[in-house]
């Protein structure tokens, strides 16, 4: 009787000694604990209420053809979730670093000087609030297709954070980097390239992954619109068809890759910047 | 005691007419606007020659306009009256000639250390070819210890570690002064007291004129050879100047013992104390 617990405790102790205590409960338990709770609700909400959705298992069985062939092609119109999830990735990325490409320098221009923040300012504030689907009936009118109109709302959504943000960035670099390249004579263009850009990079990247986000939640509502191939056009197909399986499938996947782009540009901005990205 | 006027000598009439001086301050006077539309003046009247291998220290309370002085002398900032020169040309603009080591360092964080000397040497020494350059950043970075940790991040560095960095950054581009601002000033009393000894025996193999800004007299009294004592601010000037008389190379200890050692720290303590005291 004295072994067992003595036993169970060196278990502990080795379990301990591979996962730190906080890090095995504070990566995997809570959050886990986080999901299960939620898939309880469901759960709840769906054996109570089963004309309202299904339960998590019968979304999963109904869903386990998307699941195991993402990639299949059955004909025009007939793909895979990944071949759709791959055609809204690539509208969003288009029209992001469209915008990037655009407000990265807008906002380089504003930062550095006074009569630019006066002009463009007051723009900004107007635009800023617009929610991006208003842009795109305008979008059509222009272009008249689906797919460049989307890309062009993404670009418009992409463009006010980014903007404000590097405009911060530029600003609030300190007075001391600058003293630093007036005292070694650097020219205007170096200090720019060689203290204010790397110096602004972490407000910059916090701009564009505020974009990022908002595009990403754009670009769903935009495809509900345009219709397409696209998983917003997915979500909204499905429920005319009465699947509330699949539209769960599509929630949890959207909010993935969503997850997943974050993390790419935070990736991204420890390799640009050698500094660890705020989460 | 000494009589206060004794003292209180212009400083071009001292010993610095045997040496060219680097540095020459002829009545300088500063200003800055003040909100009430008259101007607020700073540094009033303020005359110093500097000789190429002097370190001098700058002493006064918060606010005296001695770190103004130094921004100054760095082309950081505008003269309001008076002239400066430096090797007999007049100061107008910052200059690699005058390096500055900044009391919060002023590294670039997205450098590492060796980049970040290198930055410098290569702004300064354009058309060096690019193995001299890696020399020189080598040699710097051997001289303050950090060979080890040249391909650290500035995060990763203690703020003796990255001092150091900022030494060896100021150092590489062999200026002609060095302005130090309180250089010292963040560290704690342990590393203080170690880097000081470091600096000091970098500044006693290759001598060159130095401006010191510190709170520090004992710092002052070991590392330089005159003490500038600043009158409290608005229109701050020179209200004292004290000659350090131990020779190089210095041992803290040793001169510690020494009584004139007693006699400066006490009439540096009876300017900034008694005549130029200020509650804060």
């Amino acid at each position: 009787m004295m072994l067992l617990p003595i036993l169970a405790a060196r278990v502990t102790h080795m379990i301990f000694k591979r996962f730190p205590a906080s890090g095995l409960r504070d990566n995997v338990l809570l959050p886990l604990a986080g999901f299960a709770g939620i898939l309880a609700l469901w759960w709840l909400i769906a054996s109570f209420r089963s004309e309202i959705m299904p339960t998590p298992w019968e979304a999963l069985s109904a869903n386990l053809d998307f699941i195991l062939h993402p990639f299949y092609r059955r004909g025009p119109g007939n793909l895979g979730i990944g071949w759709l999830l791959l055609a809204s990735i690539r509208r969003v990325l288009l029209g992001f670093v469209l915008g990037a490409l655009v407000a990265v320098p807008v906002g380089f221009l504003i930062g550095l000087s006074r009569p630019a923040m006066l002009a463009l300012n007051p723009v900004i504030q107007i635009f800023k609030p617009v929610s991006p689907l208003a842009w795109l009936p305008i979008a059509l009118a222009i272009f008249n297709l689906a797919d460049p109109s989307a890309i062009f709302v993404i670009f418009i959504t992409s463009l006010w954070s980014t903007i404000i943000n590097t405009a911060l960035g530029v600003s609030s670099v300190p007075q001391d980097y600058v003293d630093v390249s007036r005292v070694l004579e650097m020219p205007r263009w170096r200090q720019l390239t060689k203290i204010i850009l790397p110096a602004s990079l972490p407000y910059i990247f916090a701009g564009l992954r505020i974009s990022l986000g908002v595009a990403w939640l754009v670009i769903v509502a935009v495809e509900m619109l345009t219709g397409g191939i696209g998983i917003g056009f997915f979500v909204w197909d499905e429920w005319s068809r009465l699947n509330l399986s699949s539209v769960f499938l599509a929630v949890f996947v959207i909010g993935v890759t969503g997850l997943i782009l974050d993390w790419l540009l935070c990736k991204l901005q420890e390799l640009v910047t050698h500094r660890p990205a705020r989460t | 005691m000494m009589n206060f006027s004794t003292r209180f000598k212009p400083i071009s009439d001292r010993g610095s007419s045997m040496i060219t001086p680097v540095l020459e301050i002829e009545n300088l006077i500063k200003t800055f606007p003040s909100p009430k539309g008259k101007n607020t003046v700073v540094l009033d009247q303020i005359n110093l020659t500097l000789a190429a291998a002097e370190f001098i220290a700058i002493v006064g309370h918060s606010g005296c306009g001695k770190s103004t002085l130094l921004r100054i002398v760095a082309g950081l900032e505008p003269v309001t009256h008076g002239t400066l020169r430096l090797e007999g040309k007049p100061i107008s603009k910052p200059g690699a000639d005058r390096m500055m080591i900044f009391q919060q360092y002023s590294l670039l964080p997205w450098l590492t250390v060796r980049q970040n000397v290198r930055l410098a040497v290569d702004e300064v020494f354009k058309q060096l070819p690019l193995r001299e350059k890696s020399e020189i950043v080598d040699e710097h970075l051997q001289m303050v210890n950090l060979t080890a940790a040249a391909e650290k991040y500035p995060d990763q560095l203690s703020g003796g570690m990255k001092q150091r960095v900022g030494i060896a950054r100021a150092l590489a581009v062999r200026p002609k002064m060095l302005l130090m601002d309180e250089p010292f000033g963040a560290l704690d009393a342990l590393t203080r007291g170690k880097l000081q000894q470091q600096v000091l025996q970098i500044w006693e193999s290759q001598r060159q004129a130095v401006i010191m800004i510190t709170h520090d007299i004992d710092e002052a009294i070991y590392m330089s050879d005159r003490i500038i004592l600043m009158t409290n601010g608005p229109a701050a000037t020179i209200g004292e100047i004290l000659e350090v008389p131990f020779p190089h190379p210095r041992d803290r200890d040793h001169i510690r013992e020494e009584p004139a050692y007693q006699q400066i720290h006490a009439q540096a303590l009876d300017f900034l104390y008694h005549r130029f005291d200020r509650d804060d």
